[in-house]
């Protein structure tokens, strides 16, 4: 099925955006002298440029084009992801949770865990989120690739090969420092390369109100119809919204997840480490700009038979992932095309550089250095790195080709999160914010609320458990049973973590200064301009964001 | 003895530099496409999308790349 054809000035553009990533990552190699420089691009970034790679890390194509769908399938209430589901979190990360992180001088989220427990609580994490940060890198590798060969017709090898090998290339040079620069990048070739399908959208349809007006109101509203699930298309409450999503699964994300927190590691001072999530929460409450105004605009169209469009059939049922690419295909004329493909480009590759060197930091530092080479020197971990770098990309191509041969596994990806961060945000906010929870509290806390929550997930799959005894609702669509497991293991892990904390031996609190509140001394002072401290702009984010709740309700 | 690498060029430096490379190669595919335009017209094509849009990419390479012309990382 090809559906969208490039002409020479289309693949030209292309190809310029190949020529630069690699030869920013060239360009970069000479600054990365010690594994600091590899694995922390030196700690000398600005808050707008590790800000910028924050949000780009986890701003993929994969979800630029789900999540357009989605609003396809959902409507406005995909624009709870961005919302509720991202910002109160990143804004969390920012004033309560970077202090601890980034004064610690740790490399990377099991580093923390380490300082605050114990060695096998790092571990434990470290190998989790490794196994986590593969499949998930391979996942994507393939979607990619699938969604190359579904709307331009290019052969699905060639185009995961292709940007495997690329991300490989500058990963392997030049670590972080080269995926933050073609992060930031990407950013700007995702917001010139896909936002103008929304204005031509609008300008087509007539304005942003004839969009709203022309569907149904479950699909233009956020909150008033999540009382009975029956009443949205999610098939969700608004407590399934609100503790699985707004608390568990976003901040269990956006607080621990270790490929977007690596962004802010690389900041030059603790200001700007915690204006990092603060400045990316601004840009992620827009980007609902594009996928929810594109998925909407998608819906009207479709909707009415005079405009000719409608979305590809995989089979006899609708693909909803074709949304945004079709609507590329209606609006872009020659040129413009290309900018819109490598835009796409630029999201699968920002997100797969993003999984790369997280995955190779965790490697080198928690697991390779941890437990197999103790006394290894900077050099030896720079090279290590690098060797982490190529075998994970070989890693990842090789799960690329599993998923190939076992599609469904992409259904997963949600699932595959709320096994791991889920209870590991149990973990850090007990850790950082609770003195006398112990490292065996922690790591058993950890380990069986990842274990209940894949119990869950098997349970419901095979039969054993009925879903509706997680999700308290006799309907619920995938999306709210994985919000609802989400809050389960966190609660399972919460728990378990105090309990056990009870009844064994916690650490003294002097191995606790400057890694649990209370025990830490405030290095902000009261001098500074109200201004320029984060917690001035957190509370303009926050303002933000709950003006567009009303806005939307 | 290995010499010294001269200081890091800033990130807004390689930003500005794609969005004019990029933006030039859509605005000269907009003036192919207006002096003779192709058989299937898309959608508001008329209003000639790839200049304007092709432009705006050009004037914001030129800001960063203007604005960070003597700074180093």
């Amino acid at each position: 099925m090809n559906s969208i054809g490039l002409s020479l000035i289309d693949w030209l553009i292309v190809a310029v955006y190949f020529a630069f990533v690699l030869g920013v990552g060239y360009y970069l190699k000479r600054y990365t002298k010690s594994d600091d420089d590899f694995f922390l691009a030196g700690r000398k970034n600005s808050s707008w440029v590790a800000g910028l790679a924050f949000l780009s890390a986890n701003m993929g194509a994969l979800e630029l084009l789900g999540m357009t769908g989605n609003t396809f399938k959902y409507g406005m209430y995909v624009a709870h992801f961005y919302w509720i589901g991202a910002i109160p979190a990143m804004l969390f990360l920012a004033v309560y949770m970077m202090p601890f992180y980034y004064s610690s001088k740790i490399k990377s989220v099991p580093g923390y865990l380490k300082l605050r427990f114990d060695e096998k609580t790092r571990v434990l994490n470290a190998i989790s989120f490794a196994v986590m940060t593969l499949l998930v890198s391979g996942i994507n590798l393939y979607a990619m690739a699938l969604v190359m060969h579904t709307f331009l017709g290019w052969h699905w090898g060639v185009s995961m090969w292709a940007s495997a090998i690329t991300v490989a290339a500058y990963v392997t040079m030049s670590g972080l420092l080269s995926a933050i620069f073609t992060e930031i990048m990407q950013f700007f070739l995702i917001w010139f390369g896909l936002f103008l399908v929304v204005i031509l959208g609008i300008v087509d349809i007539g304005s942003i109100h004839e969009i709203f007006a022309r569907v149904p109101e479950s699909f233009n509203t956020l909150w008033s119809t999540s009382a009975d699930p029956t009443q949205n298309g999610m098939l969700v409450t608004w407590g399934g919204i609100v503790l699985g999503l707004g608390f568990v699964l976003s901040f269990g994300y956006w607080t621990t997840d270790f490929l977007v927190v690596q962004r802010a590691f690389s900041a030059k001072d603790l200001r700007s480490a915690r204006m990092t999530p603060i400045i990316a929460s601004f840009f992620k409450m827009a980007l609902p700009f594009i996928v929810v105004i594109g998925g909407l605009i998608a819906l009207v169209l479709s909707n009415d038979p005079q405009s000719g469009f409608h979305l590809l059939h995989d089979g006899g049922s609708v693909n909803y992932d074709s949304a945004l690419p079709m609507l590329i295909a209606r609006y872009y004329p020659t040129g413009l095309i290309g900018l819109g493909v490598t835009a796409l480009l630029a999201g699968f590759m920002a997100g797969q550089a993003g999984n790369i060197s997280a995955f190779n930091t965790v490697w080198t530092y928690d697991i390779y250095k941890s437990v197999i080479k103790k006394d290894a020197s900077s050099e030896h971990l720079l090279w290590m790195g690098r060797v982490a770098t190529i075998v994970g990309i070989i890693i990842s191509v090789a799960t690329a080709y599993w998923a190939k041969n076992m599609p469904t596994i992409m259904d997963y990806m949600q699932a595959i999160f709320s096994w791991v961060n889920a209870p590991l945000f149990a973990t850090m906010l007990l850790g950082m914010f609770v003195k006398w929870i112990t490292p065996s509290g922690a790591f058993w806390g950890l380990l069986i609320g990842m274990v209940s929550s894949f119990s869950m997930w098997l349970g419901v799959r095979t039969g054993w458990i009925a879903e509706s005894a997680i999700t308290m609702s006799n309907v619920a669509s995938d999306m709210a049973a994985n919000f609802w497991r989400a809050w389960w293991a966190w609660l399972i892990c919460f728990g378990v973590t105090i309990l056990v904390s009870i009844f064994t031996v916690k650490k003294p609190d002097s191995e606790l200064v400057g890694l649990v509140k209370g025990l830490t001394e405030e290095t902000e002072t009261a001098k500074v301009k109200f201004y320029r401290k984060p917690e001035f702009y957190a509370i303009i984010s926050a303002i933000v964001l709950i003006i567009l709740n009303i806005i939307f309700w | 003895m290995a010499t010294e690498p001269k200081q890091m060029r800033p990130i807004w430096h390689f930003v500005g530099l794609i969005l004019l490379v990029i933006g030039g190669l859509v605005i000269i595919s907009g003036i192919f496409n207006a002096i003779s335009p192709p058989e299937e017209l898309t959608i508001l094509q008329e209003i000639h999308p790839d200049l304007w849009w092709g432009g705006l990419m050009v004037l914001v390479g030129l800001f960063f790349l203007w604005t960070n012309k003597n700074k180093t990382r």
